[in-house]
């Protein structure tokens, strides 16, 4: 940082961000933010609080696609390698039942079916979330770490449009955060 | 134990989580019982004193097993199946309480199960180890184990894709990975609580496995539907999990086996014995660790319920044994029961009936249901019922099925006993290890459940 004298540029500023003491507030704070025109922001809690991604203007998700089209994979695979070990590389007359018996065939299907929606699920999940991260700059906040235990956060991101140091400051200590602090990028 | 029969939470509408916590509170106890290292003197009994010694007992054994070959078991010819399937079910069973907890709760909205979702889906993982461990002794080779695999080999063999045992393979293995994902996926935020909690080489660790989760508003959004996927894919998996090991029995041709009774009845008291060994680990260490608060006399008392229930199916099955045996007019079938009420192992039935039937219709008095030592009495004695019912079932059967000439007995030898109560040591082991280093509790989901109390939306 410039006061160590080491750095000669300034270091960037990731955002701005507000703690709040409760979950109605930060929502109300959210709801604001997206009212007033703001779009790159983030909302931390403790505890997952419904409509608060949607008041940030985030609505849809892609997780439950992935999963059915993991769970289909999954079915295709199982009937697929019973049938083709059964009927085409290995057909094997085993007590008079037909190579395609598939009410055989559907227990493993289905078990590969969960098997791969489970793994597309949590796999879409960390990946859309960006999930593993080392580290990210909202860390630097001040008292982030409460954001796991009984800290709220409002984020309001450097890029974006409207951001303007003094305008956003202003805007975001009219919203009765406990405080409001500059978060820098690293 | 009984000093807090006082609890208020003893009223009529006990509540769900003691009055007069905060989001802070609860973090900072259900963390501390792990960062603190506030382990209680009865921790180190069960895991020096329990756990570590039936481990090696385990071990030993398993060393000798593998030395000298299955020959030190008691199994013979007619009864090849013995004491590693009965065990194998009996662990399968109690696992799928912790799923059932976990995710069929979680689809049905019920609100109790916060609480004791973390520990029953850890005592899950822990029992299907358990399980799992069987049949890799049983096959007698277990360095050939991938056998059962479908892999590409220079046999150009496959496995027989038409035999419950295959279905078998594939369902307690994805049973268990999707059962770990989806415990997993519940820890990611309370290992960040964890992180932000604690300083050095513990931070790095479990900030490492929580992989970098921040609470993000949009990260919530997917994680919490990616959770609910994930409980409604783990649902008709326990049922499907427990309806296949019964096919090992219901598809062959055995007498007593061959009934279409066989996956609900087999479903209802996996569930019972689940519940019956989620109540006998939660009644101390809800005492032990100070979880009064979070695991309360209506978790008990709920939990009581659905093990009533249960029984009340697994009752219904075996009515409908011995319906069928008295009705499908097969002399064998006839037999197998008349063999099972007053052969040799008579007493195993009956003990059973004695275990399963009648003790359970003690949880219809509400004592019963909320005083810690009459609960723990009850599911103890649930516990060895539900060994003894497929101990009935594999072993009668087996032992004398439909040519005399081919009948045998059976008993467990010391070896038997040693893998059976060495897995028990393994499954004390693992339950302590947890409790020492994880939350045992969904941290997270009592946030919210405080959240929603706040606000009244329960009680």
């Amino acid at each position: 940082m410039a006061e160590y004298g080491h750095h000669t540029e300034e270091p960037t500023v990731y955002g701005l961000i507000a703690e709040f003491d409760d979950s109605d507030n930060l929502l109300h704070a959210a709801e604001a933010a997206y009212k007033a025109g703001y779009r790159t922001m983030d909302a931390y809690s403790p505890l997952p609080i419904h409509g608060l991604s949607e008041a940030i203007g985030f609505k849809k998700t892609y997780v439950s696609l992935i999963t059915l089209i993991g769970g289909i994979t999954g079915a295709a695979t199982g009937f697929g390698m019973q049938y083709f070990a059964s009927v085409i590389h290995y057909d094997y007359d085993i007590g008079g039942k037909p190579f395609n018996s598939w009410p055989s065939f559907m227990p493993i299907t289905f078990e590969l079916a969960i098997l791969f929606g489970a793994f597309a699920a949590l796999g879409s999940m960390l990946a859309l979330n960006g999930l593993p991260r080392h580290h990210h700059p909202v860390f630097n906040a001040k008292r982030f770490e409460r954001a796991s235990s009984d800290g709220f956060f409002l984020c309001i991101e450097s890029e974006d449009l409207q951001y303007d140091t003094e305008a956003t400051k202003k805007f975001l200590e009219e919203q009765g955060p406990v405080e409001v602090s500059e978060v820098l990028d690293d | 134990m009984e000093s807090k029969t006082t609890h208020p939470s003893l009223t009529p509408t006990a509540p769900i989580m003691a009055p007069g916590h905060s989001y802070e509170s609860i973090s900072r106890e259900v963390s501390d019982v792990v960062l603190e290292h506030n382990m209680p003197r009865a921790w180190y009994l069960c895991l020096f004193g329990v756990g570590l010694p039936l481990l090696g007992v385990l071990g030993l054994s398993t060393g000798m097993l593998f030395w000298e070959g299955l020959g030190l078991w008691g199994i013979n010819n007619p009864v090849g199946w013995g004491f590693a399937i009965v065990n194998l079910v009996w662990w399968i069973g109690i696992g799928h309480a912790g799923t059932l907890i976990s995710a069929i709760l979680l689809l049905f909205n019920q609100d109790w199960r916060t609480a004791i979702n973390r520990f029953a889906e850890a005592m899950t993982l822990f029992a299907v180890m358990c399980a799992g461990l069987f049949p890799l002794l049983h096959v007698g080779r277990p360095w050939a184990i991938f056998f059962i695999l479908p892999y590409p080999n220079t046999m150009a063999l496959w496995p027989q894709f038409r035999s419950p045992l295959l279905w078998d393979v594939f369902a307690i293995s994805t049973y268990f990975t999707v059962s770990l994902l989806f415990w997993f996926t519940g820890l990611i935020p309370d290992l960040a609580t964890l992180r932000d909690r604690s300083k050095g080489v513990r931070r790095k660790v479990y900030g490492a496995f929580a992989l970098g989760w921040r609470g993000s508003a949009k990260h919530w959004f997917r994680y919490e539907m990616a959770y609910l996927l994930l409980g409604g894919m783990s649902a008709p998996l326990v049922v499907s999990v427990h309806t296949i090991v019964s096919f090992d029995f219901a598809v062959s041709v055995i007498p007593g086996w061959h009934t279409t009774i066989f996956p609900p009845y087999f479903v209802a008291g996996a569930i019972y014995s689940g519940f019956a060994m989620v109540l006998t680990i939660m009644i101390p260490v809800r005492v032990l660790f100070n979880m009064t608060d979070f695991i309360t006399v209506r978790h008990m008392e709920n939990m009581a319920k659905v093990m009533l229930a249960t029984g009340l199916v697994v009752c219904y099955g075996y009515m409908c044994e011995l319906f069928y045996s008295y009705y499908s007019g097969s002399e064998y079938e006839s037999y197998m029961m008349t063999n099972r009420m007053f052969g040799p192992v008579g007493w195993a039935y009956w003990c059973l009936l004695l275990c399963n039937m009648a003790t359970p219709q003690l949880l219809w008095f509400k004592a019963f249901r909320t005083k810690a030592i009459p609960l723990f009495c009850v599911t103890i004695v649930v516990n060895i019922g539900m060994w003894l019912e497929r101990y009935v079932i594999v072993v009668t059967s087996l032992r004398r099925d439909y040519i005399p000439q081919a009948w045998d007995s059976y008993a467990g030898t010391a070896f038997d006993w040693a893998a059976y109560v060495g897995s028990i040591g393994l499954f004390v082991t693992m339950l302590c290890l947890f409790v020492r280093f994880l939350p045992m509790i969904t941290i997270f989901e009592l946030r919210v459940q405080h959240h929603e109390m706040e606000r009244g939306e329960i009680r």
